[in-house]
């Protein structure tokens, strides 16, 4: 494994902007610092800029004037990806079909001179360690898209990149394969100590895979944070509602409590408002008994997912609030309900946005 | 009426187009060509009779290097024309592809208008070093105008493959260090290899058999098509013309045949 861990480069994205030629704005300015060794995901929906972003790290597109890429401290804004030293994993593989696996994962090596037996023994180290042992000799059309995929990133880390790019490595898979190859994928980045860069839109894979995650929206950096502070400190009502399921209610303020139709409700936060946007996530909410609760409304609907259940509630709040709850609450549509929502598990978001 | 039937009866056209037109005159061409003096070694004397054998060997010479020629300038000019877009580029394919309607006659007379006795070429020599550079009437002139002839068909189909290569193959070679050639070399040519096999195909054939630039310009060349074409006319030699026809459609067949099998591995990788 030694034999195959790259040394890992620090990253900085200084003030990149990008406008192409037809006058699409995909990125505004925008400065990023990626210590190395770690992992950071951008993740944001279609069209937010994540590819561009990526594509100026790796070398393949140029920032606007004015914008830097710096690999260990040293200028890289004009120096082209072939020697940059990235390695690349594309959503759609790009693997060379005039090539068989192993001649894909040693391609890069063999541009660099390295001797065929020294090639050949890197190449079978990473066929085991990417699990695709006995497939060395098969041409690309011969095999399922997740052995592409590990093709694809044995491929991308044989060359000992500094820093790994992967755009969507995961999207073109089924459901159940993505998941498998996110647990592989992670243990993998971690044993390499690679800088690593995760452009996804799928936001469970970015909490998982993340040291860092950088919500992105069209083409700004809506906030940057460990998985946990994304979650639950969103700065914003597009990351509070783009990552994991929110209740997003908006209520006058009274005293330090929000005034809702179901109750008051008590807030940790600044309580000289006059009136707050407030976030709670499902899960947060607690089920208790009607005669006693602080808050009360009536069961809209329930959906029993087998390990829990989606209760959503009307009457609380200005809009239907959706409780996660345990499976093993009994509720069902036109019951009365009693809440609890702890102080903490509420987060003021600004008005407006 | 039955499926099986039906596909029978669609198939008749074909079927007598087949017989009248390729069938009986190609078997006629062979009795043909049995039928001389020398009987089948007719066939023989091509090969062994100078006259012909030298004519034979200029033929697929000049096929070989039209056809060489052709891919290169038009993969150079197919893929830049692809890749790039500037003013004025419409145009320049619109010009490159015009010549696609002319017939062999006039792709001829055009040779001679340029490196003809009162050609421009000639003209410009004659100020530049004294001397006037006439080869319209040479093999020279004639691989000119085989030149002009393929390269418009060719630079279509290398335009149409090169639009449906892969941008992220190249990008992924050159991440993984390879420079600008490398990515020629690895990953745009053999993408290509189909490409080139089947235009290649077109460009050799066309100049083995062309007949009407070869016609224009005949004074002293010596190709196939005219070779036969005096001995059909001028000396009357059915039997030898013919063993000559059926000669030159199996020695171009033979040499695509080889060409494709040769390829065939980069075909099937790059398919
Ligand atoms: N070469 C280009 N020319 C013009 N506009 C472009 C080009 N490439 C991307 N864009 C535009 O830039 C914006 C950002 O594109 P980008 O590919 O970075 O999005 P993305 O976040 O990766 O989206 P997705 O999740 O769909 O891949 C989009 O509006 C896109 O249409
Ligand atoms: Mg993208």
């Amino acid at each position: 494994m030694s034999a195959i861990a790259g040394h890992g480069a620090a990253v900085r994205v200084e003030n990149c902007g990008k406008t192409f030629a037809d006058g699409t704005r995909a990125l505004e300015p925008a400065t990023l610092d990626i210590a190395r060794g770690e992992t950071l995901v951008l993740l944001g929906p279609s069209g937010c800029g994540k590819t561009t972003m990526l594509r100026i790290i790796a070398g393949l597109e140029l920032p606007d004037a004015g914008g830097k890429v710096l690999f260990d401290g040293r200028d890289m804004t004009s120096t082209p990806i072939e020697k940059r030293n990235v390695g690349m994993v594309f959503q759609s593989y790009a693997l060379f079909p005039n090539m068989s696996v192993a001649e894909n994962i040693g391609y890069g090596l063999k541009i660099r001179g390295v001797p065929a037996d020294e090639r050949a023994a890197r190449v079978a180290e990473l066929v085991t360690l990417t699990n695709i042992t006995g497939l060395e000799n098969r041409r690309i059309d011969q095999l399922s898209g997740g052995q592409r995929q590990r093709v694809a990133l044995a491929r991308a880390v044989a060359i000992r990149p500094g820093i790994l790019l992967l755009d969507e490595p995961l999207t073109a898979l089924d459901a159940a394969l993505r998941d498998r190859l996110r647990g592989e994928l992670n243990r993998l980045l971690r044993a390499l100590g690679i800088t690593a860069i995760y452009v996804t839109h799928d936001q469970a894979e970015a909490m998982e895979l993340g040291d860092r995650v950088v919500v992105m929206r069209k083409g700004a950096i809506a906030q940057i944070g460990t998985p946990r502070d994304i979650y639950f400190a969103p700065q914003s009502r597009f990351v509070a509602e783009f990552i994991g399921a929110a209740n997003i209610i908006e209520a006058p303020l009274d005293r330090g409590e929000l005034v809702l139709p179901g109750g008051r409700l008590p807030i940790g936060g600044d309580a000289s408002l006059p009136a707050a946007v407030a976030m709670i996530r499902p899960e947060t909410i607690g089920i208790v008994d009607v005669g006693t609760a602080a808050l009360t409304g009536i069961v809209d609907s329930v959906s029993f997912t087998g390990n829990r259940q989606r209760i959503v509630v009307s009457g609380v709040a200005d809009k239907p609030l959706t409780v996660d709850a345990p499976n093993l609450v009994k509720a069902k549509a036109g019951d009365r309900i009693g809440l609890a929502i702890s102080a903490e598990a509420i987060r003021l978001l600004p008005m407006e946005d | 009426m039955s499926h099986r039937s039906f596909v029978w009866f669609c198939l008749l056209p074909l079927a007598v187009v087949t017989a009248a037109f390729f069938l009986l005159p190609m078997v006629r061409l062979v009795v043909t060509s049995a039928d001389g003096p020398q009987g089948l070694a007719g066939y023989l004397a091509i090969l062994t009779e100078p006259r012909y054998r030298a004519t034979l060997i200029n033929t697929v010479l000049l096929a070989a290097a039209t056809t060489l020629v052709t891919l290169i300038v038009a993969t150079i000019a197919g893929m830049f024309l692809q890749r790039h877009r500037f003013p004025g580029r419409a145009v320049l394919i619109a010009m490159l592809t015009f010549p696609l309607a002319f017939p062999g006659v006039v792709v001829g007379f055009m040779i001679i208008l340029l490196a003809g006795r009162q050609g421009l070429i000639g003209d410009i020599t004659k100020l530049l070093v004294g001397e006037k550079w006439v080869f319209a009437y040479s093999i020279y002139g004639l691989f000119l105008g085989y030149l002009y002839f393929s390269i418009p068909r060719v630079i279509l189909t290398i335009m149409a493959a090169v639009q449906k290569l892969d941008v992220r193959l190249e990008e992924a070679a050159r991440s993984l260090g390879a420079s600008p050639w490398a990515v020629q070399r690895d990953v745009v040519l053999p993408a290509l290899a189909p490409a080139f096999v089947a235009s290649g195909a077109i460009a050799f054939a066309t100049a083995m058999g062309a007949f009407g630039t070869a016609f224009t310009l005949a004074t002293n060349i010596d190709v196939l098509p005219m070779l036969i074409y005096t001995e059909f006319t001028l000396a009357a030699n059915f039997s030898i013309s013919a063993a000559l026809s059926v000669g030159l459609g199996v020695i171009t067949w033979f040499i695509l045949a080889l060409a494709r099998s040769f390829s065939g591995d980069a075909v099937a990788a790059a398919g």
